[in-house]
Protein backbone atom coordinates (compact mmCIF):
# COMPACT_ATOMS: atom_id res chain seq x y z
CA UNK A 1 0.00 0.00 0.00
CA UNK A 2 2.34 2.56 0.73
CA UNK A 3 3.85 2.10 -2.48
CA UNK A 4 0.78 3.56 -4.06
CA UNK A 5 0.88 6.23 -1.06
CA UNK A 6 4.07 7.77 -1.42
CA UNK A 7 6.15 7.99 -4.80
CA UNK A 8 9.83 9.71 -3.24
CA UNK A 9 11.63 10.07 -6.41
CA UNK A 10 9.89 10.60 -9.81
CA UNK A 11 7.03 11.78 -8.75
CA UNK A 12 8.23 13.89 -6.02
CA UNK A 13 10.75 15.96 -8.54
CA UNK A 14 8.59 16.34 -11.31
CA UNK A 15 6.05 17.84 -9.05
CA UNK A 16 8.93 20.63 -7.53
CA UNK A 17 9.99 21.13 -11.14
CA UNK A 18 6.30 21.99 -11.90
CA UNK A 19 6.99 24.30 -9.02
CA UNK A 20 4.20 22.98 -7.19
CA UNK A 21 5.61 23.57 -4.20
CA UNK A 22 8.22 26.08 -3.06
CA UNK A 23 7.77 25.12 0.35
CA UNK A 24 8.79 21.67 -0.25
CA UNK A 25 11.71 22.89 -2.05
CA UNK A 26 13.27 24.47 0.75
CA UNK A 27 11.94 21.23 2.93
CA UNK A 28 14.34 19.42 1.01
CA UNK A 29 17.25 21.58 1.18
CA UNK A 30 17.46 20.18 4.76
CA UNK A 31 19.34 17.07 5.75
CA UNK A 32 16.73 14.67 4.66
CA UNK A 33 14.16 14.57 1.78
CA UNK A 34 11.02 13.16 2.66
CA UNK A 35 8.87 11.82 0.14
CA UNK A 36 5.59 13.51 -0.61
CA UNK A 37 2.36 12.02 -0.37
CA UNK A 38 0.77 11.81 -4.52
CA UNK A 39 -2.39 11.37 -5.77
CA UNK A 40 -2.57 7.88 -7.03
CA UNK A 41 -4.19 7.41 -10.60
CA UNK A 42 -7.39 5.88 -10.70
CA UNK A 43 -7.03 2.26 -11.96
CA UNK A 44 -10.40 3.05 -14.49
CA UNK A 45 -11.80 5.79 -16.46
CA UNK A 46 -13.99 8.61 -14.38
CA UNK A 47 -17.13 6.71 -16.29
CA UNK A 48 -16.51 3.10 -15.68
CA UNK A 49 -18.56 2.63 -13.07
CA UNK A 50 -21.38 4.35 -14.05
CA UNK A 51 -24.77 3.74 -13.71
CA UNK A 52 -23.75 2.80 -10.34
CA UNK A 53 -21.45 6.37 -9.79
CA UNK A 54 -22.01 8.88 -12.38
CA UNK A 55 -18.63 9.60 -13.94
CA UNK A 56 -19.13 13.58 -12.29
CA UNK A 57 -19.01 12.23 -8.89
CA UNK A 58 -16.21 9.70 -9.82
CA UNK A 59 -14.21 13.10 -11.58
CA UNK A 60 -14.56 15.53 -8.58
CA UNK A 61 -14.33 12.60 -5.80
CA UNK A 62 -10.79 11.72 -6.95
CA UNK A 63 -9.69 14.91 -8.41
CA UNK A 64 -10.90 17.51 -6.33
CA UNK A 65 -11.63 16.02 -2.96
CA UNK A 66 -8.75 13.37 -2.82
CA UNK A 67 -6.38 15.75 -3.85
CA UNK A 68 -7.43 17.89 -1.53
CA UNK A 69 -6.55 15.43 1.43
CA UNK A 70 -3.13 14.82 -0.19
CA UNK A 71 -1.93 18.82 -0.35
CA UNK A 72 -3.53 19.22 3.35
CA UNK A 73 -1.52 16.18 4.69
CA UNK A 74 1.55 16.99 2.59
CA UNK A 75 1.43 20.74 4.29
CA UNK A 76 0.80 18.92 7.86
CA UNK A 77 3.98 16.81 7.35
CA UNK A 78 5.82 20.27 6.93
CA UNK A 79 4.67 21.98 9.77
CA UNK A 80 4.92 18.67 11.67
CA UNK A 81 9.15 18.32 10.36
CA UNK A 82 9.04 21.94 11.18
CA UNK A 83 8.15 21.29 14.73
CA UNK A 84 9.76 18.25 14.64
CA UNK A 85 13.29 20.03 14.39
CA UNK A 86 12.38 22.63 16.96
CA UNK A 87 11.57 20.47 19.08
CA UNK A 88 8.39 21.96 19.65
CA UNK A 89 5.95 18.96 21.31
CA UNK A 90 3.00 20.89 21.81
CA UNK A 91 2.84 21.89 18.13
CA UNK A 92 3.49 18.25 17.04
CA UNK A 93 0.68 17.11 19.31
CA UNK A 94 -1.86 20.06 17.86
CA UNK A 95 -0.71 18.78 14.09
CA UNK A 96 -2.06 14.81 15.12
CA UNK A 97 -6.01 15.53 14.38
CA UNK A 98 -5.17 17.26 11.32
CA UNK A 99 -2.49 14.61 10.19
CA UNK A 100 -5.83 12.22 10.76
CA UNK A 101 -7.74 13.37 9.55
CA UNK A 102 -6.15 14.41 5.96
CA UNK A 103 -4.00 11.03 5.71
CA UNK A 104 -6.33 9.15 6.80
CA UNK A 105 -8.52 10.76 3.83
CA UNK A 106 -5.69 9.87 1.81
CA UNK A 107 -5.65 5.94 2.83
CA UNK A 108 -9.15 5.32 2.54
CA UNK A 109 -9.63 6.73 -0.83
CA UNK A 110 -6.89 5.15 -2.04
CA UNK A 111 -8.46 1.58 -0.62
CA UNK A 112 -11.70 2.74 -1.93
CA UNK A 113 -10.52 3.45 -5.62
CA UNK A 114 -8.79 -0.02 -5.75
CA UNK A 115 -11.34 -2.52 -3.71
CA UNK A 116 -14.03 -1.13 -6.99
CA UNK A 117 -14.22 -1.83 -10.19
CA UNK A 118 -16.31 -1.50 -13.66
CA UNK A 119 -18.20 -4.90 -13.80
CA UNK A 120 -16.40 -5.40 -16.98
CA UNK A 121 -13.07 -5.73 -15.17
CA UNK A 122 -14.51 -7.75 -12.58
CA UNK A 123 -16.74 -5.21 -10.42
CA UNK A 124 -20.06 -7.07 -9.03
CA UNK A 125 -20.31 -10.88 -8.40
CA UNK A 126 -19.41 -12.62 -5.63
CA UNK A 127 -16.13 -13.12 -3.15
CA UNK A 128 -14.10 -16.81 -3.48
CA UNK A 129 -11.60 -18.99 -2.08
CA UNK A 130 -10.66 -18.18 1.50
CA UNK A 131 -12.61 -14.63 1.82
CA UNK A 132 -15.52 -16.14 0.90
CA UNK A 133 -15.05 -18.86 3.85
CA UNK A 134 -14.33 -16.17 5.93
CA UNK A 135 -17.61 -13.81 5.36
CA UNK A 136 -19.55 -16.86 5.69
CA UNK A 137 -18.12 -18.33 8.71
CA UNK A 138 -19.15 -14.44 10.27
CA UNK A 139 -22.66 -13.33 8.75
CA UNK A 140 -23.64 -16.81 7.50
CA UNK A 141 -24.44 -15.94 4.00
CA UNK A 142 -23.22 -13.04 1.45
CA UNK A 143 -26.68 -11.82 1.30
CA UNK A 144 -27.10 -11.73 5.45
CA UNK A 145 -23.14 -9.65 5.39
CA UNK A 146 -24.73 -7.78 2.64
CA UNK A 147 -27.75 -6.56 4.33
CA UNK A 148 -25.53 -5.54 7.78
CA UNK A 149 -22.68 -3.90 6.03
CA UNK A 150 -25.62 -1.58 4.36
CA UNK A 151 -27.55 -1.14 8.18
CA UNK A 152 -24.12 -0.14 9.40
CA UNK A 153 -23.44 2.20 6.23
CA UNK A 154 -26.96 3.80 6.77
CA UNK A 155 -26.56 4.21 10.91
CA UNK A 156 -23.28 6.48 10.25
CA UNK A 157 -24.37 9.70 12.12
CA UNK A 158 -22.56 12.22 9.92
CA UNK A 159 -19.59 11.35 7.73
CA UNK A 160 -17.90 8.11 8.03
CA UNK A 161 -16.93 5.17 6.04
CA UNK A 162 -18.04 1.00 6.36
CA UNK A 163 -15.14 -0.92 6.19
CA UNK A 164 -15.12 -5.00 6.00
CA UNK A 165 -11.62 -5.59 8.33
CA UNK A 166 -9.75 -8.36 9.52
CA UNK A 167 -9.00 -8.66 13.35
CA UNK A 168 -5.15 -9.82 13.08
CA UNK A 169 -5.73 -11.25 16.47
CA UNK A 170 -8.73 -13.62 16.04
CA UNK A 171 -8.29 -13.52 12.27
CA UNK A 172 -12.15 -13.45 11.65
CA UNK A 173 -14.12 -10.75 9.92
CA UNK A 174 -16.14 -7.95 10.80
CA UNK A 175 -17.79 -4.96 9.74
CA UNK A 176 -16.51 -1.90 11.26
CA UNK A 177 -17.83 1.53 11.04
CA UNK A 178 -15.04 4.99 11.38
CA UNK A 179 -16.38 8.39 11.77
CA UNK A 180 -15.33 10.92 9.72
CA UNK A 181 -11.92 9.88 7.95
CA UNK A 182 -10.53 7.92 10.36
CA UNK A 183 -8.22 5.29 9.52
CA UNK A 184 -8.42 1.38 9.88
CA UNK A 185 -5.66 1.17 12.00
CA UNK A 186 -4.36 -0.94 15.07
CA UNK A 187 -5.30 -4.79 15.44
CA UNK A 188 -7.96 -4.19 12.16
CA UNK A 189 -6.62 -4.47 8.74
CA UNK A 190 -8.81 -2.98 6.16
CA UNK A 191 -10.50 -5.49 3.01
CA UNK A 192 -13.27 -2.96 1.72
CA UNK A 193 -14.34 0.51 2.46
CA UNK A 194 -17.16 2.42 1.21
CA UNK A 195 -17.33 5.76 1.43
CA UNK A 196 -20.72 7.11 3.50
CA UNK A 197 -19.97 11.13 3.21
CA UNK A 198 -21.98 13.39 0.92
CA UNK A 199 -20.26 13.52 -1.83
CA UNK A 200 -19.66 10.20 -2.45
CA UNK A 201 -23.24 10.00 -3.93
CA UNK A 202 -25.29 13.84 -3.41
CA UNK A 203 -25.10 14.59 -6.72
CA UNK A 204 -26.78 11.21 -8.30
CA UNK A 205 -28.55 10.11 -5.28
CA UNK A 206 -29.42 13.16 -3.06
CA UNK A 207 -30.86 12.23 -0.04
CA UNK A 208 -31.54 8.90 -1.49
CA UNK A 209 -28.52 7.26 0.26
CA UNK A 210 -29.81 3.56 0.87
CA UNK A 211 -29.94 3.61 -2.94
CA UNK A 212 -26.31 4.05 -3.22
CA UNK A 213 -25.85 1.36 -0.27
CA UNK A 214 -27.31 -1.39 -2.26
CA UNK A 215 -25.55 -0.31 -5.69
CA UNK A 216 -21.98 0.24 -4.78
CA UNK A 217 -21.92 -4.13 -4.78
CA UNK A 218 -22.64 -3.78 -8.50
CA UNK A 219 -18.84 -2.29 -8.77
CA UNK A 220 -17.12 -4.28 -5.45
CA UNK A 221 -13.84 -5.72 -6.54
CA UNK A 222 -13.48 -8.76 -4.37
CA UNK A 223 -9.94 -9.88 -6.10
CA UNK A 224 -8.83 -7.11 -4.47
CA UNK A 225 -10.80 -7.44 -1.52
CA UNK A 226 -9.63 -11.04 -1.28
CA UNK A 227 -5.88 -10.27 -1.87
CA UNK A 228 -5.99 -8.04 1.15
CA UNK A 229 -7.44 -10.62 3.43
CA UNK B 1 -48.04 5.09 21.96
CA UNK B 2 -47.59 8.53 21.28
CA UNK B 3 -46.50 9.07 17.88
CA UNK B 4 -46.00 11.69 15.16
CA UNK B 5 -45.26 14.25 18.26
CA UNK B 6 -42.92 16.95 15.97
CA UNK B 7 -43.76 18.44 13.03
CA UNK B 8 -41.83 19.87 9.94
CA UNK B 9 -42.07 23.58 10.39
CA UNK B 10 -43.14 25.22 7.54
CA UNK B 11 -39.67 27.61 6.07
CA UNK B 12 -40.60 31.41 6.54
CA UNK B 13 -40.00 32.20 2.89
CA UNK B 14 -40.27 30.23 -0.38
CA UNK B 15 -37.53 27.38 -1.46
CA UNK B 16 -35.99 29.87 -4.04
CA UNK B 17 -35.89 32.73 -1.48
CA UNK B 18 -32.23 32.49 -1.04
CA UNK B 19 -31.26 32.51 -4.37
CA UNK B 20 -28.51 32.96 -5.74
CA UNK B 21 -26.68 32.43 -2.15
CA UNK B 22 -28.70 28.76 -1.89
CA UNK B 23 -30.63 27.15 -4.56
CA UNK B 24 -34.75 26.40 -4.69
CA UNK B 25 -33.61 22.56 -5.13
CA UNK B 26 -30.77 22.46 -2.06
CA UNK B 27 -33.75 24.28 0.27
CA UNK B 28 -36.48 21.90 -0.88
CA UNK B 29 -34.47 18.74 -0.61
CA UNK B 30 -32.80 19.93 2.51
CA UNK B 31 -36.33 20.76 4.61
CA UNK B 32 -38.78 18.49 2.60
CA UNK B 33 -36.55 15.17 2.96
CA UNK B 34 -33.83 16.10 5.15
CA UNK B 35 -35.42 17.91 7.51
CA UNK B 36 -38.50 15.76 7.52
CA UNK B 37 -36.59 12.76 8.11
CA UNK B 38 -34.33 13.91 11.15
CA UNK B 39 -37.91 14.49 12.40
CA UNK B 40 -39.68 10.70 11.51
CA UNK B 41 -37.04 8.99 13.42
CA UNK B 42 -37.22 11.43 16.26
CA UNK B 43 -40.79 10.26 16.61
CA UNK B 44 -40.34 6.64 15.85
CA UNK B 45 -37.22 7.27 18.77
CA UNK B 46 -39.58 8.79 21.38
CA UNK B 47 -42.36 6.10 20.34
CA UNK B 48 -39.62 3.32 20.92
CA UNK B 49 -38.62 4.98 24.45
CA UNK B 50 -42.18 5.14 25.39
CA UNK B 51 -42.55 1.70 25.22
CA UNK B 52 -39.13 1.02 26.77
CA UNK B 53 -40.16 3.37 29.97
CA UNK B 54 -43.84 1.46 30.18
CA UNK B 55 -41.42 -1.68 30.29
CA UNK B 56 -38.78 0.01 32.57
CA UNK B 57 -36.44 -1.45 30.06
CA UNK B 58 -33.31 0.84 31.21
CA UNK B 59 -30.89 -0.89 28.35
CA UNK B 60 -33.55 -0.28 25.73
CA UNK B 61 -33.89 3.02 26.94
CA UNK B 62 -29.67 3.62 27.14
CA UNK B 63 -29.75 2.20 23.77
CA UNK B 64 -32.05 4.99 22.21
CA UNK B 65 -30.26 7.81 23.59
CA UNK B 66 -27.77 8.25 20.69
CA UNK B 67 -30.87 8.50 18.04
CA UNK B 68 -32.77 10.63 20.01
CA UNK B 69 -29.43 13.24 20.28
CA UNK B 70 -29.39 12.59 16.90
CA UNK B 71 -32.67 13.08 15.51
CA UNK B 72 -33.51 15.70 17.68
CA UNK B 73 -30.62 17.65 17.19
CA UNK B 74 -31.30 17.54 13.96
CA UNK B 75 -35.19 18.65 14.24
CA UNK B 76 -33.64 21.74 16.73
CA UNK B 77 -30.06 22.48 14.27
CA UNK B 78 -32.37 22.70 11.50
CA UNK B 79 -35.34 24.64 13.09
CA UNK B 80 -32.68 26.94 14.05
CA UNK B 81 -31.23 27.35 10.83
CA UNK B 82 -33.75 28.21 8.79
CA UNK B 83 -34.80 30.79 11.02
CA UNK B 84 -31.69 32.37 11.35
CA UNK B 85 -31.38 33.05 7.23
CA UNK B 86 -33.43 35.61 5.11
CA UNK B 87 -33.81 36.37 1.55
CA UNK B 88 -30.67 39.24 0.47
CA UNK B 89 -33.46 41.78 -0.68
CA UNK B 90 -34.80 41.96 3.02
CA UNK B 91 -33.73 45.44 5.38
CA UNK B 92 -33.59 42.21 8.15
CA UNK B 93 -30.54 41.55 5.83
CA UNK B 94 -28.27 43.80 6.89
CA UNK B 95 -26.19 44.09 10.23
CA UNK B 96 -28.42 47.48 11.30
CA UNK B 97 -30.94 45.36 11.60
CA UNK B 98 -29.17 44.18 14.89
CA UNK B 99 -27.49 47.24 16.34
CA UNK B 100 -26.59 45.78 20.01
CA UNK B 101 -25.23 42.46 18.76
CA UNK B 102 -22.87 44.27 16.33
CA UNK B 103 -22.08 46.64 18.79
CA UNK B 104 -21.16 43.67 21.02
CA UNK B 105 -19.32 42.12 18.00
CA UNK B 106 -17.38 45.17 16.96
CA UNK B 107 -16.32 45.16 20.49
CA UNK B 108 -15.05 41.34 21.03
CA UNK B 109 -13.75 40.80 17.65
CA UNK B 110 -12.56 43.92 16.18
CA UNK B 111 -15.39 44.44 13.19
CA UNK B 112 -17.95 42.52 11.97
CA UNK B 113 -15.96 41.69 8.94
CA UNK B 114 -13.02 40.15 11.46
CA UNK B 115 -16.32 38.11 13.10
CA UNK B 116 -17.06 37.00 9.47
CA UNK B 117 -13.79 35.82 8.64
CA UNK B 118 -13.36 34.38 11.63
CA UNK B 119 -16.59 32.37 11.42
CA UNK B 120 -15.86 31.19 7.98
CA UNK B 121 -12.19 29.96 8.82
CA UNK B 122 -14.06 28.05 11.90
CA UNK B 123 -16.89 26.15 9.52
CA UNK B 124 -13.31 25.42 6.73
CA UNK B 125 -11.96 23.79 9.67
CA UNK B 126 -14.72 21.25 10.43
CA UNK B 127 -13.29 17.67 9.88
CA UNK B 128 -16.80 16.01 8.62
CA UNK B 129 -20.31 16.58 8.95
CA UNK B 130 -21.42 19.39 11.19
CA UNK B 131 -22.76 23.14 12.10
CA UNK B 132 -20.80 26.57 12.95
CA UNK B 133 -22.19 28.67 15.57
CA UNK B 134 -22.29 31.99 16.82
CA UNK B 135 -23.30 31.53 20.71
CA UNK B 136 -23.47 33.76 24.01
CA UNK B 137 -22.18 32.14 27.36
CA UNK B 138 -25.30 32.64 29.58
CA UNK B 139 -23.13 33.21 32.44
CA UNK B 140 -20.86 35.65 31.10
CA UNK B 141 -22.34 36.94 28.42
CA UNK B 142 -19.27 36.24 26.30
CA UNK B 143 -20.02 36.15 22.74
CA UNK B 144 -17.84 32.90 21.75
CA UNK B 145 -17.99 30.65 18.05
CA UNK B 146 -17.80 27.10 18.64
CA UNK B 147 -18.64 24.50 15.96
CA UNK B 148 -20.74 21.04 17.19
CA UNK B 149 -20.07 17.70 14.77
CA UNK B 150 -22.46 15.58 12.97
CA UNK B 151 -26.02 16.71 14.57
CA UNK B 152 -25.00 17.72 18.21
CA UNK B 153 -26.60 20.66 20.02
CA UNK B 154 -24.63 23.53 21.11
CA UNK B 155 -23.45 22.49 25.35
CA UNK B 156 -26.13 23.81 27.88
CA UNK B 157 -25.17 27.39 29.28
CA UNK B 158 -24.14 28.58 25.44
CA UNK B 159 -27.41 30.07 23.77
CA UNK B 160 -27.20 29.69 19.87
CA UNK B 161 -27.38 33.15 18.02
CA UNK B 162 -26.46 31.75 14.82
CA UNK B 163 -25.84 28.12 13.13
CA UNK B 164 -24.82 27.28 10.05
CA UNK B 165 -25.36 24.15 8.62
CA UNK B 166 -22.01 22.73 7.49
CA UNK B 167 -23.08 19.05 6.37
CA UNK B 168 -22.25 18.60 2.11
CA UNK B 169 -25.78 18.10 1.75
CA UNK B 170 -26.43 21.83 2.19
CA UNK B 171 -24.64 23.03 -0.14
CA UNK B 172 -23.10 20.15 -2.81
CA UNK B 173 -25.53 20.29 -5.14
CA UNK B 174 -24.38 24.18 -5.83
CA UNK B 175 -21.26 24.74 -4.38
CA UNK B 176 -19.69 20.68 -4.99
CA UNK B 177 -16.72 20.94 -3.41
CA UNK B 178 -16.63 24.34 -3.05
CA UNK B 179 -17.18 25.03 0.54
CA UNK B 180 -15.49 28.27 1.28
CA UNK B 181 -17.95 30.11 -1.40
CA UNK B 182 -21.10 28.34 0.39
CA UNK B 183 -19.50 29.56 3.73
CA UNK B 184 -19.41 33.14 2.58
CA UNK B 185 -22.26 33.45 0.73
CA UNK B 186 -24.39 32.79 3.85
CA UNK B 187 -23.44 36.58 5.19
CA UNK B 188 -26.35 37.85 2.25
CA UNK B 189 -28.97 35.87 3.32
CA UNK B 190 -28.08 36.18 7.67
CA UNK B 191 -31.37 37.41 9.47
CA UNK B 192 -29.50 39.85 11.62
CA UNK B 193 -33.11 40.98 12.91
CA UNK B 194 -33.44 37.52 14.33
CA UNK B 195 -30.06 37.26 15.36
CA UNK B 196 -30.65 40.88 17.62
CA UNK B 197 -33.94 38.74 18.80
CA UNK B 198 -31.94 35.81 20.11
CA UNK B 199 -29.16 38.35 21.53
CA UNK B 200 -31.81 40.12 23.67
CA UNK B 201 -34.13 36.74 24.31
CA UNK B 202 -33.15 34.40 27.74
CA UNK B 203 -31.97 31.11 26.72
CA UNK B 204 -35.23 29.13 26.42
CA UNK B 205 -36.84 31.40 24.78
CA UNK B 206 -34.51 30.88 21.61
CA UNK B 207 -36.04 27.23 21.32
CA UNK B 208 -39.30 28.62 21.32
CA UNK B 209 -41.49 25.14 20.90
CA UNK B 210 -38.49 22.97 20.95
CA UNK B 211 -37.25 24.53 24.76
CA UNK B 212 -38.96 21.20 26.13
CA UNK B 213 -37.07 18.96 23.56
CA UNK B 214 -33.76 20.68 24.15
CA UNK B 215 -33.61 20.01 27.96
CA UNK B 216 -34.62 16.25 27.23
CA UNK B 217 -31.27 15.40 25.16
FE1 LIG C 1 -14.81 10.68 -0.14
FE1 LIG D 1 -28.75 19.90 7.10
Amino acid sequence: MSATLFRTSTAARSALRAGAATRAASAASTSFVRGKATLPDLPYDYGALEPTISGKIMELHHKNHHQTYVNSFNTATEQLQAAESKQDIAAQIALQPVINFHGGGHINHTLFWENLAPSKNGGGGEPAGQLKTAIETSYGSLSSFKTKFNAALAGIQGSGWAWLVKDTETGQVQIRTYANQDPVVGKYKPLLGIDAWEHAYYLQYQNRKAEYFSAVWDVVNWKTVEKRL
Amino acid sequence: MASAKYSLPPLPYAYDALEPSISAQIMTLHHTKHHQTYINNLNATLASQATATSKQDIVASLHLQNALNFNAGGHINHTLFWENLVPASSPNAQPTAAPKLAAALTAHFGSLEKFQEKFTAMLLGLKGSGWGWLVQDTETGNLELTTSRDQDIVPVGKKPILGVDFWEHAYYLQYLNDKASYAKGIWKITNWKVLEARYESGYEGVFGPLAGLRSSI
